[in-house]
């Protein structure tokens, strides 16, 4: 590298470290700009006054108001009311509108496409550094086609942030009212940073090919790395009122905030929601651009389109499996945090009236890593060697299917009578060891351990390594996966079921250490061992069939229903709630649907989404056709 | 290129032998071997999976798909299969009009319910004209099993005495949910000794359960079907709290707790 290479390159980092910097600042800065908006302690109403005469009840989180807003306690009581006692008849109506249904399926939209917006400037940032890196201009093409299908989700997804307002001010518009009392800081300071994000994109999609080349290709890299910053910010905010319904933080049992937004913002279960929609983002926004992908291989009419297309599939594929992978953990901590701040809450999901969607989410959960594997699986197709690792594919599939198999075997069989008079009883003997969580964490490492095996024998379907320690390196990969999973099953059996329930949890995190040190270590031996591989033969990309590209389209809406779903149920265990134990719903809504009920409802969600996203990829390809009309057109003379 | 392998078992027949092989495993597993049936619900599901598990397998490369669907392919296009062919689509539309058929007819037997064995408890409950905080709600007698065990161990057999006089009756000596009333209760008394039971739950929510008895439920629950008691009528809140204790001690499980021993 040049001298003065080297010196642009440094300038470079310095800029974008920066920029990265200035936007950690700023969010480190927001709580202390909406503290300082705290009104001025001239407090009359102390909160106790506004209890319901005791049977308000308690917030039910031992820590919920303490640690964050520790400085806060010491504030004096300020002016805020206590939550409202409302009736049915504070609930305004629109004849013919279910106003939850209709507030929670243009929520959920807004929610599908927020999490799409927020996540693929991610990645797109990622494959935009890596085109930078490798000079390979396919990457810069790629993301530059990601970034354009989400430029029209992004109106859609402020249409429907617009609408829900809309809805919660019309349907709601006392708990909105509250919820602004405690939020409006961070309300007003949402919609700043939205307008930020707005500039941000648009400058970052319409200068793309503008900001090209040397030094304004780190500019723009710089313009994505601060999209992200603004669009993260963005949703940890939204995600600050929807967990304080949840886990009411700086404020008394009567709902009497005491003036600490940045408590209000730090309840407890925030950083769990935000960790868990972070990583689901990534892989949600993989798969719906995996299902572009797949649209456009399937409509592709020339050989060239399909093997871009494929390649597109293929990559995004590769983004939804490296963030589903950490998935199930984020999601089992954030679960974990849920029945530490409430019993209540913690049984009502899990062995509660919500139970049965868990097992529908379990299946849809296996789903996605039996339709992710199958795609792999078929793309070894491409390879003129795969041959060599097809006849193994059979036993990763028996240990998928069988991990699967306890995945989702409910510990609450449903039984006939004669079953039941059988099984002397509602339990069974053997599979109800099968229901209950350490079995689950077992077969959910098992299955992104052999997750990894496919994605493994794909990568090195086409190559044949060439170092004189081959032999010996698979050899340490072999015993690196035995003893990991012999270390997972005795995890799972040992601390799961002869153990208290403080060792059955933390035993989890063993769990997927093992597995992790599974997949890096072994990354690294076959990043080693296949440095300077010889290639079979060239990949062919677009020798996929047909049916490969469904399983893209399997994914995207597993993922979405998945969404919907987890979504309903976490919304739902406040049950008769707006905020959990201070603020009662007394709208006519205010009782859990039928399981049914809810399915068909976030399943209506699901097919109006998957319609719009189709359109919007619908969109993305008129916008590239330029026909030429003749005849239409005056002639200009010259 | 390869010239495709001639099989003495086609693709189509190894899959069909494969599903109803993994079919009749699970029978012989657990209906004969086990002595446990696998109830029709969880098979149905299983059977859903290991179908398309296979399916997935036989079909990952075209040579496979092009195999496993050589034949489906041949009997539709095939003009001499045409007798074959009319014989298959009278027996297929048969045998789902059939399958339909006998899953429509009416039975005596109840609807299965998808039962809440769990049902959530309340965030506070009043019993002996008290409220309890279930979240913050303890076992008075717990500490004693670290700071005076020989204290621990007369609660805990004073606790079994309240449980054999009370509660065996139903939940069975031996705490596994089979007393000598049990068989005569529908659904069934709870098993202590199963690892999904007590072993999942605090202890705050025993007391809330065995103080309030079914008719303590939650609207989760409902309509309420539990036989269960409202012990507050007949036992001293210590009482429940020792035969707590006995209920761990005797199964040898530890109560849901996020503290370290």
């Amino acid at each position: 590298m040049h001298k003065e290479e080297l010196i642009v390159l440094t300038r470079n980092i310095r800029t974008i470290c920066g920029a990265f910097a200035l936007a950690i600042s700023a969010a480190l800065a927001l709580p202390t700009l909406v503290h300082s908006a705290d009104p001025p302690a001239t407090a009359t109403a102390p909160a106790a006054t506004a209890s319901a005469g005791g049977t308000a009840a308690t917030p039910t989180a031992p820590t919920a108001s303490s640690g964050a807003d520790g400085a806060a306690s010491a504030q004096p009581a300020a002016s805020f009311p206590p939550a409202p006692k409302l009736t049915a008849a504070d609930y305004p109506t629109v004849k013919g509108v279910n106003a939850r249904v209709a507030v929670w399926l243009i929520a959920q939209l807004h929610l599908w496409f927020g999490a799409f917006v927020v996540a693929v400037p991610m990645f797109v940032f990622m494959i935009e550094a890596i085109g930078m890196a490798t000079r390979d201009k396919r990457y810069d093409n790629m993301a530059y086609e990601f970034i354009k299908v989400t430029i029209t989700a992004y109106s859609l997804t402020a249409l429907l942030g617009g609408l829900l307002c809309f809805g919660l001010v019309l349907f709601y518009p006392d708990l909105f009212k509250y919820l602004a009392l405690i939020f409006k800081e961070s309300m007003f300071a949402y919609a700043l940073l939205f307008f930020a994000e707005s500039a941000v994109l648009y400058i970052y999609y319409y200068g793309w090919h503008w900001l090209q080349g040397g030094n304004k290709k780190w500019v723009h890299l710089t313009l994505g790395l601060l999209l992200n910053a603004v669009g993260l910010q963005l949703m940890f905010l939204a995600n600050a009122w929807t967990t304080f319904m949840m886990s009411p933080a700086a404020v008394d049992a009567a709902g009497v905030f005491n003036g600490n937004t940045w408590a209000a913002i730090h309840n407890y279960l925030w950083n769990p929601i935000n960790i868990h929609r972070v990583v689901a983002n990534v892989a949600y926004g993989g798969s719906v651009v995996g299902a572009y992908a797949a649209f456009k291989f399937l409509s592709a009419q020339k050989p060239e389109e399909r093997a871009h297309y494929d390649w597109m599939g293929y990559n995004a594929n590769f983004i939804a499996i490296a963030a589903l992978l950490p998935l199930p953990f984020a999601g089992y901590y954030l679960t974990a945090e849920i029945y530490a701040y409430s019993q209540q809450m913690g049984i009502t999901l899990m062995g509660g009236v919500f139970a049965w969607l868990f097992i529908i989410q379990a299946v849809l959960i296996g789903a996605l890593f039996l339709s992710a594997n199958y795609y792999l699986w078929c793309g070894m197709g491409r390879s003129d060697g795969a041959y060599r690792y097809n006849p193994r594919i059979k036993y990763i599939a028996v240990v998928l299917v069988g991990a699967f198999l306890v995945w989702f075997t409910p510990h609450t069989l449903v039984l006939t009578n004669s079953e039941l008079k059988g099984l002397g009883g509602p339990y069974h003997k053997y599979l109800g060891a099968l229901g209950i969580m350490p079995a689950k964490n077992t077969a959910v490492n098992f299955l992104i351990v052999f997750t990894f095996l496919s994605f493994l024998f794909y990568r090195r379907a086409n190559k044949i390594a060439t170092v004189s320690w081959a032999a010996a390196g698979n050899a340490a990969q072999v015993a690196l996966f035995t003893a990991g999973l012999i270390n997972i099953t005795i995890l799972g059996v040992y601390y799961g079921y002869f153990t208290n329930t403080v060792y059955k949890v933390a035993a989890s995190v063993p769990q997927v250490l093992t597995t992790l040190v599974i997949i890096i270590i072994s990354t690294v031996i076959d990043a080693f061992m296949y440095k300077g591989a010889k290639d079979v033969a060239p990949l062919r990309w677009g020798r996929m069939p047909d049916r490969s590209q469904y399983a893209l389209f399997l994914l995207a809406v597993s993922f979405t229903w998945l969404m919907g779903l987890m979504g309903y149920v976490r919304s739902g265990i406040r049950q008769h709630w707006h905020v959990s134990n201070i603020f009662r719903d007394s709208s006519p809504d205010a009782y859990t649907p039928g399981l049914g009920y809810a399915a068909s409802v976030v399943s209506v969600g699901t097919i109006l989404f998957m319609a719009m996203v189709i359109f919007v990829f619908w969109l993305s390809t008129v916008s590239g056709r330029h026909p030429t009309v003749k005849g239409y057109w005056k002639e200009q003379t010259a | 290129m390869n010239t495709p392998r001639r099989r003495i078992v086609p693709r189509l027949l190894q899959l069909v032998l494969v599903v109803l092989g993994v079919y009749l495993g699970f029978i012989l597993v657990f209906d004969v071997l086990l002595g446990q049936l696998i109830p029709k619900s969880l098979l149905t599901m299983y059977m859903v999976f290991v179908i398309a598990g296979a399916i997935m397998v036989f079909t990952f490369t075209e040579e496979g798909a092009q195999e496993l669907v050589g034949p489906i392919k041949a009997l539709v296009e095939d003009p001499s299969k045409k007798w074959v062919r009319n014989v298959v689509f009278v027996i297929v539309p048969l045998l789902a009009g059939y399958y339909v058929y006998s899953s429509m007819l009416p039975g005596f037997e109840a609807p299965v319910e998808l039962r809440t064995i769990h049902p959530a408890p309340p965030g506070k409950f009043k019993a002996y004209g008290k409220s309890y905080n279930l979240a913050t709600l303890e076992n008075p007698f717990r500490k004693f099993e670290k700071e005076d065990p020989a204290k621990f161990k007369e609660l805990v057999k004073e606790g079994g005495n309240i449980y054999i006089k009370n509660c065996q009756y139903c939940h069975g000596d031996k705490l596994d949910g089979k007393g000598p009333y049990a068989a005569g209760l529908n659904p069934t008394p709870l098993n202590f000794q199963d690892v999904g039971t007590i072993a999942q739950l605090q202890e705050s929510f025993l007391f809330w359960r065995i103080a309030t008895g079914g008719p303590g439920l939650p609207g989760e629950a409902a309509p309420w079907i539990s036989s269960m008691p409202v012990w507050q009528d007949f036992l001293a809140e210590d009482e429940i709290w020792k035969v707590i204790l006995f209920l761990y001690n005797y199964t040898g499980r530890q109560p849901r707790s996020w503290a370290h021993e």
